[in-house]
């Protein structure tokens, strides 16, 4: 075929594509001018960050630039026994240089993450080397403290050589790798991480599920009302919206504490003994609340659009065709909603499993998120590399639902409007 | 068996849907086993809302619908069995042609096996045999428009009721679909309420056509009456053309009435006009009234050309003719040479038989 149309020529005699792609080339430039700033606002806001987020993650140079020598020395020992006096002698030097600058105690710390009681050890070089004598290093440290003539204490060290780590990814979920370079689960009463994963993908599944049972309903009217009613409804629908999610997150923090409305109301409708009030907040259920009522309209709007354009007289025409008004709703009209549907839950889900400033609100304690976790470590233990990487796992989890959505429903058939 | 004649019957049936306005008023009509009856009228004249309480999408405000002599009000679209072809199709664009037909089976529970027989059957009725696994999407407007007629049949209903199907498709594709819906008609024998605006698809295809305006049947009778008889101005106004004259009746005797115009008089048929003095509107067919007629007629007068318009097959004259400068004739394109020219005098003569003396509009 490509070689047929290679040869049909324009009334000047140029080859018809080469023509074309001539007359085109000014419009794809253009087109091209007016993207860019979009372009060059996704690469600087978005992948710039995600890329140093990630080199953050695996980041560990630190202890590989403190012992420069140390790991030189280390390349041809297997770490079987212990190790020859040149490295010895290299880890010396290398520790002499820290003490020197002060920066001995970031090493120690390090260490100690690698293997629990180096700090002493090293705290106790670090007095004892200043007598060291030229020479014979091995028989001098390994006198310092018995320690180091562990095997185990000099393949911790060696452990941190790389320079790049994936022990923030195995500790995101609760998985360590330990002395003999297995990675397997930290001890049960550390393990927090999995259960944040869990309840995440749990509560942004349950506040999706809420939000469709109450969005199509809503947007079934919506699209059948006529227009006065309909407009109304539809403001009802975004005035939330724009409303600030502070305002709206504290509004529920109101109605759900245990002196609030919602507890005032049903213990005056006699549902609850006025000394018995439920807890609905700090816990899941003012997670859910929340988190369904805020993230509605993001179900609502895109139902709303798929069933707009469905002609009513499909339905009709079911009906005609002998079919009860259930059938006709789960035979024709339910299967016109589900490019609808797919994109309110994919939209939901997606928003919900990355949900921050709610959960930190209402969820108390049960109902904090990963991304709580994530700020976390942002603000409190500055571990900024741990929370890096929990970022990105969130980000990967996010693509990989995507994914299955595209191979299940398939994303050309997302409709947003 | 004889053929039923009041197998669907509108008793005084009123709808309205304000409380305010009435938009079907005392509709009373009854439609024979078998027949092919056109609603036709102008959009708002309260056929579509007759189509949809007969289907059961709307119920009637007062009087009651008969299906066979079952008063049919408090039954469920779904239990009437009655078929519907909607005016965009309404094919289920998520199921191909095969599910589509299929669907008003499945739902009565046939089985497999009858179903695969029933959609062949009704596919080769409207000869698209080959297309069971396509989308609708996939199928051209008058495809589509297929599909929703053997639909509409394939479960075999009593009676099958057509909104404006052809309304989106173009002009030649909507002819000749008017033929194949009419032999599909024929061939099958069902009871068919069809529902247009354009006349010429009702003047076609039906059997009897009952003109709506205004929310009432002003004529229910067979094409060729409703164009050659029309009872009143609105039929006859809406249905072909028509040469007007609004004048006063000076004589009326024997069948024959004279009427007076501002300029001149004409002899009439008095159709609707009962007493000297009374207000009407003569109408005359454009085809009825001859130029430089050979035979002897009652009506002759002098007209002069003002346009003339070439049409192909005719040719259209507009004359001024007692007054009226909007007296049209259509001559046709015969080698009959006549002295047809802008400004021309010429003698026009019509019987005045087909002069219809009705209600003053």
């Amino acid at each position: 075929m490509s070689s047929e149309t290679g040869k049909i020529l324009t009334t000047d005699g140029i080859p018809l594509e080469e023509s074309l792609k001539q007359s085109e080339k000014k419009n794809k430039i253009k087109a091209f001018l007016l993207v860019a700033p979009l372009l060059l606002f996704l690469i600087i806001t978005y992948m710039i960050p995600i890329g140093d987020m990630f080199s953050r993650s695996i980041d560990d140079k630190m202890v590989t630039n403190m012992l420069p020598k140390t790991y030189k020395a280390m390349e041809n020992w297997d770490g079987k026994e212990l190790p020859p006096e040149e490295v010895f002698e290299a880890f010396y030097l290398d520790y002499k240089i820290l003490v020197k600058n002060k920066t001995a105690g970031k090493l120690q710390t390090q260490l100690n993450y690698e293997k629990n009681g180096f700090k002493s050890v090293l705290k106790k070089l670090a007095r004892k080397q200043k007598k060291f004598e030229e020479g014979n290093y091995k028989e001098q440290i390994m006198k310092v403290h018995k320690r180091w003539r562990n095997v185990e204490y000099w393949r911790a060290i060696k452990r941190r050589a790389p320079s790049y780590t994936y022990s923030k990814y195995l500790k995101g979920i609760d998985m360590y790798s330990n002395e003999d370079g297995k990675i397997v689960q930290v001890s049960e009463d550390r393990r927090i991480h999995r259960i944040l994963w869990i309840r995440t993908v749990e509560v942004a599944f349950f506040v999706t599920l809420f939000c469709f049972l109450m969005a199509y309903p809503i947007a079934h009217l919506l699209a059948t009302l006529p227009m006065k009613y309909s407009n109304l409804l539809m403001i009802c629908v975004l005035l939330p919206f724009w409303t600030s999610l502070l305002v709206r997150t504290a509004s529920w923090m109101i109605l759900l504490q245990q002196q609030g409305i919602v507890n005032d109301f049903f213990v005056w409708i006699g549902l609850v003994a006025d000394d018995n009030r439920p807890e609905m907040m700090y816990n899941k259920t003012g997670t859910y609340v929340a988190m369904t009522q805020i993230l509605l309209p993001f179900m609502v709007l895109p139902l709303y659009s798929v069933m707009k354009t469905i002609s009513p007289s499909l339905m009709r025409a079911g009906k005609s065709l002998g079919a009860t008004p259930a059938t006709a709703f789960f035979k024709v009209y339910f299967p016109l909603t589900i490019p609808g549907i797919g994109a309110g839950c994919l939209l939901v889900f997606i928003l919900a499993i990355g949900y921050y400033i709610t959960p930190a609100l209402v969820g108390g304690a049960s109902g904090t998120l990963i991304s709580n976790q994530i700020a976390y470590h942002m603000k409190s233990t500055l571990d900024w590399s741990f929370a890096s990487a929990m970022g990105l796992m969130l980000l990967t989890g996010v693509l990989v639902i995507y994914w299955i959505y595209n191979k299940l429903v398939g994303v050309d058939n997302i409709k947003l409007g | 068996m004889p053929k039923k004649a009041d197998f669907v019957k509108f008793d005084k049936v009123d709808k309205s849907y304000d409380g305010k306005v009435l938009v079907v008023k005392d509709l009373n009509l009854d439609i024979e086993e078998g027949e092919f009856v056109t609603m036709l009228g102008p959009s708002g004249s309260g056929k579509t809302t007759c189509l949809m309480m007969l289907a059961g999408f709307e119920t009637p405000t007062n009087g009651e619908i008969f299906l066979d002599n079952n008063p049919i009000s408090n039954i469920p679209p779904h239990k009437r069995g009655i078929g519907m072809v909607f005016q965009n199709y309404a094919l289920f664009p998520h199921m191909t042609v095969f599910e589509n037909l299929a669907f008003p089976l499945k739902v009565r529970k046939m089985s497999q096996e009858d179903i695969e027989k029933k959609v062949d059957k009704a596919l080769a009725m409207v000869s698209l045999g080959g297309f069971a696994n396509r989308m609708p999407g996939q199928l051209s407007g008058g495809q589509q428009q297929r599909v929703a007629v053997a639909r509409a049949l394939v479960f075999d209903p009593s009676v099958v009721l057509m909104d404006e199907p052809l309304g989106a498709l173009d002009k030649n594709l909507r002819e000749s679909m008017q033929y194949e819906i009419k032999h599909i008609h024929e061939s099958i024998g069902v009871t068919v309420v069809y529902v247009t605006h354009d006349q010429g698809e009702a003047l076609t295809m039906s059997n009897r056509i009952a003109v709506f305006n205004d929310g009432k049947v002003q004529q229910l009778s067979s094409p060729d009456k409703l164009y050659e008889e029309p009872v009143n101005s609105f039929v006859a106004e809406f249905i072909g053309e028509n040469n007007t004259f609004g004048g006063e009746v000076s004589e009326i005797s024997n069948g024959i009435c004279k009427v007076k115009l501002e300029k001149g008089e004409i002899i009439a048929n008095p159709i609707s006009v009962k007493s000297v003095g009374e207000k009407t509107t003569v109408s005359i067919r454009p085809e009825r009234a001859l130029i430089n007629p050979k035979d002897k007629m009652d009506n002759n007068q002098k007209g002069k050309i003002e346009e003339v318009i070439y049409h192909g097959d005719h040719t259209r004259v507009r004359l001024n003719l007692l007054g009226n400068s909007e007296f049209i004739l259509k001559v046709p394109n015969s080698s009959q040479n006549l002295d047809i020219k802008l400004g021309n005098e010429i003698n026009i003569g019509w019987n005045s038989h087909d002069a219809r003396a009705l209600d003053p509009k």
